[in-house]
């Protein structure tokens, strides 16, 4: 009831419906076609697409998309299928399949174009001009823009500025070699400065990122929401290098937590190296010499300094800033998968309708129904009126999974797939199943001689066992294939999983606590013949202990005296009949009964009697009511 | 036949009716071995035969298309190549996109001429291109790693659970059977292998285990005190189990197989190829073989397995001579061997005050 509480609020306050989403395939979706650009064709090789796939569908997974479908196709392109209408978010999460690299700041400046570009001014003299960029603040506000704040839709445009005003401008460097990457004086040429100088961070089309300039020469960009422009040298350490970054609060060396919030990040052992040199020259420089831009897709993303005296050696770098945590979050996911080794252009962009898809999940239901339709058959056939439960049960099972899922597609993003529908359907047997196990136990407590009520206690723990054990099973299946699996798989693992824990629920919280309420009934308490339990039909007219040293067995009831002679009253069940009793280890009441069945035999019988005579009791209602039921 | 039904239930329950299940073990695993060794050369020949998605393929678009008749697209590709089973998708609001086998290079310009004819759209409009295998690879080698994975994580479940290594072996060795033949019929229908098959496989897994838990509680429960007593061996007993939950296990599988055979049928003879085709015909044969193996199989290895304990060879040889030594002083040696154990042979176990008898009123 909260379920559909929820959802109800959900319908009236926000975007939730009462049908859930579907994915690619039966909804239709977005397909789009990355083409790579790197910087030397011998770049692209069908291990770098692959990587670039395993990056891509990562950031895609962690963004909450369901079930992307992320292929090469031909040579070297990659499809991306997203479900339904992605997000612009999303898109440009897949799009921006970036080049990661560090690089030291030569200049940081205010994010308008200064003058007009002929009378450049002195880099130093622009940096100490804009120190009062407040360098923390670009830190966590660069990262948390990072992925959102691009509005143009066209990734492919220019990212660079390229202003034709400064082509002029000499591009030579005034020294023949640097001192250091840092070498303001070689990397910043006239042509730089006069890029420099023309770009204009605040226009949207500038902070959208694009293809990473040249890794050995001077490199002018924005931050993501403009509000700083950069010259960077070189390319000092690649992405790649990274081996881990994540987000957390700093940890102080006594080990103790601040509130501060922070993101670590590691390098491979390559990195180490490069970061150390890097850090050891960066830590004697002056503001904004001394801080590394770390260049995601062309644009800086975060730009730490480092405080004199901070040579880090060891690999482990912390980043610090203003960071809230959900922006602390996202600088390290874009720091772990930001590295890939490739740039792309989005070749082309389509919506698939997948009329294939609807057609299949049309017939899917309805096969889904007959199926159903059928069990619903059988079970009555097989129980009669306790079929009506396991319906009922299914029916409330139907009921929960498909808010479940409702639900989840509105607050998860889950989407529902053909492979999704097929597990629900499949999920139909395993849920029924639950039922019949339980079923067959009270059966089974009742042939042995109890009242309904009792055998649904005793049925009921141990059918328990068996259920938590059996469904404890397809829950690993489920889990461990949703982990561990891709796509359509997936969405397949997710329902089955969900529809075994729901079985769970059902099988304890409705379907035990009805069957303890029906068995007090008469209908059902009484046995009578379509209830399912009826004592007859369960061959409750096996002999069985009844105390005091007394046997209970059809043939010590009146009704049944012309057929006594045939029961086999004899070895509780036993087929080997009356010649068993004489061997040692029969139980006290089992040779009582057997005396008994003596008795008769010696008696003048109305017809042969013997172990032969162990004839189907079916044809002879009556003889099932014991003592013991008849109260 | 209801009461017929559950009449034969009662006796199967009661041991008035027995199937010697464990003791034919031999029958069942030559049976299971022929399905085994049949499967196993189905897999080499036909063998399994890859989907689009694991062996890369042909691809067209046709842009422009005035009317989106998949059938038309259909029709054109069966023309030419009447063997394949091409995967029509409307792409966009103008264009279909054809997925064939990997054809030849004059194939696909056969192809894309005839397409063009049929939806009278320029050649132009008609691009081919080719599909790499990388889904399919990518999927098939996750699904290896979950089924490792899987494996490791239910055999100490099951160990645990049943605090006995044998069940687990026993389970695993009716998973494999199950997953051999249900892709060996898969080969010899030959239908494609797509991820949708894969996930069927898959779910065999899980479905297979979890049949044979069901069965094996019973054998754990009935079995549990075997050392305690001296009228049944341990294979009886087993035995037993295996009878009692035999009505357990078909009404399962027929409640379980109903809505997957409708699938199959509909998907077989309505849709034609696709997923719940793929999905339904893994599931319909993995669950059949499935419940046949753990009935068949699973206990009789088991048992298999748990005579060679010494404690057990010691007690079977015990009850057995005992039972020889009491046929033998009775004068009816034929009736040895036919004992069959029953539900309630619980000695001095109470069964509650409301089972006393009461006075009538």
């Amino acid at each position: 009831m909260a379920l559909f509480g929820t959802l109800f609020a959900g319908t009236q306050n926000s975007t939730a419906t009462w049908t859930p989403n579907l994915a690619l395939d039966l909804e239709g979706g977005t397909q789009i076609i990355l083409r790579p650009v790197a910087e030397d064709t011998g770049d692209i090789t069908s291990e770098t697409i692959s990587q670039a796939i395993q990056v891509i569908r990562q950031r895609v997974d962690s963004s909450g998309v369901a079930e992307a479908e992320i292929t090469s196709q031909g040579s070297n392109n990659i499809v991306v299928a997203l479900p339904g209408t992605p997000s612009e978010e999303t898109l440009e999460l897949v799009r921006t399949s970036a080049q990661m690299e560090f690089r030291p700041v030569l200049v940081a400046g205010a994010p308008t174009p200064v003058g007009d570009g002929a009378a450049a001014p002195e880099p130093t003299a622009t940096a100490q001009a804009t120190e009062g960029v407040d360098d923390t603040a670009t830190d966590g506000a660069a990262a948390d823009e990072a992925a959102t704040e691009e509005t143009a839709p066209d990734a492919a445009a220019a990212p660079e500025p390229t202003p034709s005003a400064s082509a002029p401008a000499s591009d030579t460097p005034t020294k023949a070699a640097p001192d250091s990457p840092s070498d303001a004086a070689y990397y910043i040429t006239p042509a730089v400065q006069a890029q420099f100088d023309a770009l204009d961070c605040t226009d949207p089309v500038n902070q959208t990122g694009g293809a990473p300039g040249d890794p050995e020469k001077a490199f002018v960009t924005c931050d993501p929401d403009g509000t700083t422009k950069y010259i960077l040298g070189p390319v000092e350490i690649e992405g790649q290098e990274i081996s881990s970054a994540n987000a957390g609060l700093r940890q102080t060396s006594s080990g103790a937590f601040t509130g501060e919030r922070v993101v670590n990040l590691e390098f491979t052992s390559k990195g180490t190296d490069q970061f150390t040199a890097v850090t050891t020259r960066l830590q004697g420089l002056s503001e904004p010499q001394n801080r590394f831009a770390v260049v995601l897709d062309g644009l800086v993303i975060s730009a730490p300094g480092l405080d004199p005296g901070t040579i880090i050696s060891n690999g482990k770098a912390e980043i610090s800033g203003d960071f809230t945590q959900e922006s602390s979050i996202t600088l390290a996911n874009q720091l772990n998968f930001g590295s890939l080794p490739l740039s792309f252009t989005v070749q082309s962009e389509e919506q698939i309708s997948a009329t294939l898809g609807s057609e299949q999940l049309e017939k899917g239901l309805i096969a889904g129904l007959i199926g159903l339709v059928l069990v619903v058959i059988y079970s009555m056939f097989q129980y009669r009126a306790l079929g009506l439960l396991t319906v009922a049960s299914l029916v409330v099972a139907a009921v929960i999974t498909y808010g479940v899922i409702t639900l989840l597609s509105w607050t998860q993003g889950y989407r529902l797939s053909l492979p999704g529908v097929a597990g629900l359907i499949v999920a139909i047997g395993i849920t029924a199943d639950s039922f019949i196990v339980y079923f067959e136990r009270i059966r089974d407590e009742l042939r042995e001689g109890r009242t309904l009520q009792q055998a649904v206690e005793r049925g009921w723990e141990r059918a328990r066992r068996t259920i938590l054990a059996s469904d404890a099973v397809n829950f690993i299946a489920a889990v461990v294939l949703y982990v561990l699996a891709v796509g359509g798989v997936r969405g397949f693992a997710f329902t089955l999983g969900l529809t075994t824990l729901i079985d769970v629920v059902v099988v304890f919280l409705f379907t035990h606590p009805m069957m303890s309420i029906i068995a007090r009934t008469k209908f059902f308490g009484g046995g009578h013949p379509l209830s399912g339990l009826d004592p007859h039909r369960l061959g409750v007219d096996v002999p069985r202990y009844a105390g005091r040293g007394r046997v209970v067995s059809p043939s010590t009831t009146e009704k049944s005296a012309k057929a006594d002679a045939e029961r086999v009253p004899v070895g509780v069940g036993s087929g080997t009949g009356s010649s068993a009793p004489a061997a040692s280890g029969t139980t006290i009441a089992e040779r009582r009964a057997a005396a008994r069945a003596a008795r008769e035999a010696d008696a003048p019988p109305p017809e042969p009697s013997g172990p032969a005579a162990d004839t189907s009791t079916s044809s002879e209602p009556g003889t099932g009511r014991t003592e013991g039921n008849e109260h | 036949m209801a009461v017929g039904f559950a009449q034969w239930g009662n006796d199967l329950y009661t041991g008035r009716r027995s199937y010697d299940i464990v003791g034919r073990r031999r029958l069942w695993f030559t049976i299971s071995a022929i399905l085994v060794a049949i499967s196993a050369v189905l897999l080499v020949k036909p063998g399994l035969n890859p989907g689009i998605e694991f062996r890369g393929g042909s691809q067209f678009v046709v842009s422009g298309v005035s009317d989106l008749d998949q059938q038309l697209a259909i029709d054109t590709v069966l023309e030419h190549a009447p063997e394949e089973s091409p995967k029509v998708t409307t792409v966009g609001s103008e264009s279909l996109r054809i997925q064939t086998a990997e054809l030849t290079n004059d194939e696909v310009e056969e192809m894309q001429g005839a397409l063009a004819d049929a939806f009278s759209v320029p050649e132009e409009q008609v691009t081919t291109s080719f599909i790499g295998p990388s889904w399919g690879a990518d999927i098939s080698r996750k699904a290896i790693t979950g089924i490792l994975v899987f494996l490791l994580f239910v055999t100490i479940v099951m160990t645990i659970y049943f605090r006995n290594w044998r069940m687990a072996v026993a389970a695993l060795v009716a998973l494999f059977h199950d997953l051999i033949i249900t892709a060996g019929v898969y080969a010899g229908v030959g239908w494609e292998v797509t991820p949708a098959t894969v996930i069927g496989f898959l779910t065999i897994l899980g479905y297979s285990i979890y049949d044979t838990v069901v069965v094996f509680d019973k054998v754990r429960e009935n079995t549990a005190d075997t050392l305690d007593q001296s009228r049944f061996t341990y294979a009886e007993r087993a035995n037993l189990a295996v009878n009692q939950t035999l009505v357990r296990s078909i009404n399962t599988s027929v409640v379980a197989l109903l809505p997957v055979a409708s699938i199959l049928f509909v998907g077989a003879f309505v849709l034609g190829a696709g997923t719940l085709r793929d999905i339904a015909l893994a599931l319909f044969v993995g669950m059949l073989v499935g419940t046949f193996s753990s009935i068949f199989l699973a206990t009789p290895v088991e048992v298999w397995l748990r005579e060679r304990e010494p404690a057990l060879r010691d007690h079977t040889a015990k009850v057995l001579a005992a039972r020889a030594a009491a046929g033998a002083g009775e004068g009816v040696p034929a009736l040895v061997g036919t004992v069959h154990a029953t539900g309630q042979l619980r000695p001095g176990s109470h069964q509650g005050v409301a089972a006393q008898p009461k006075r009538r009123r």
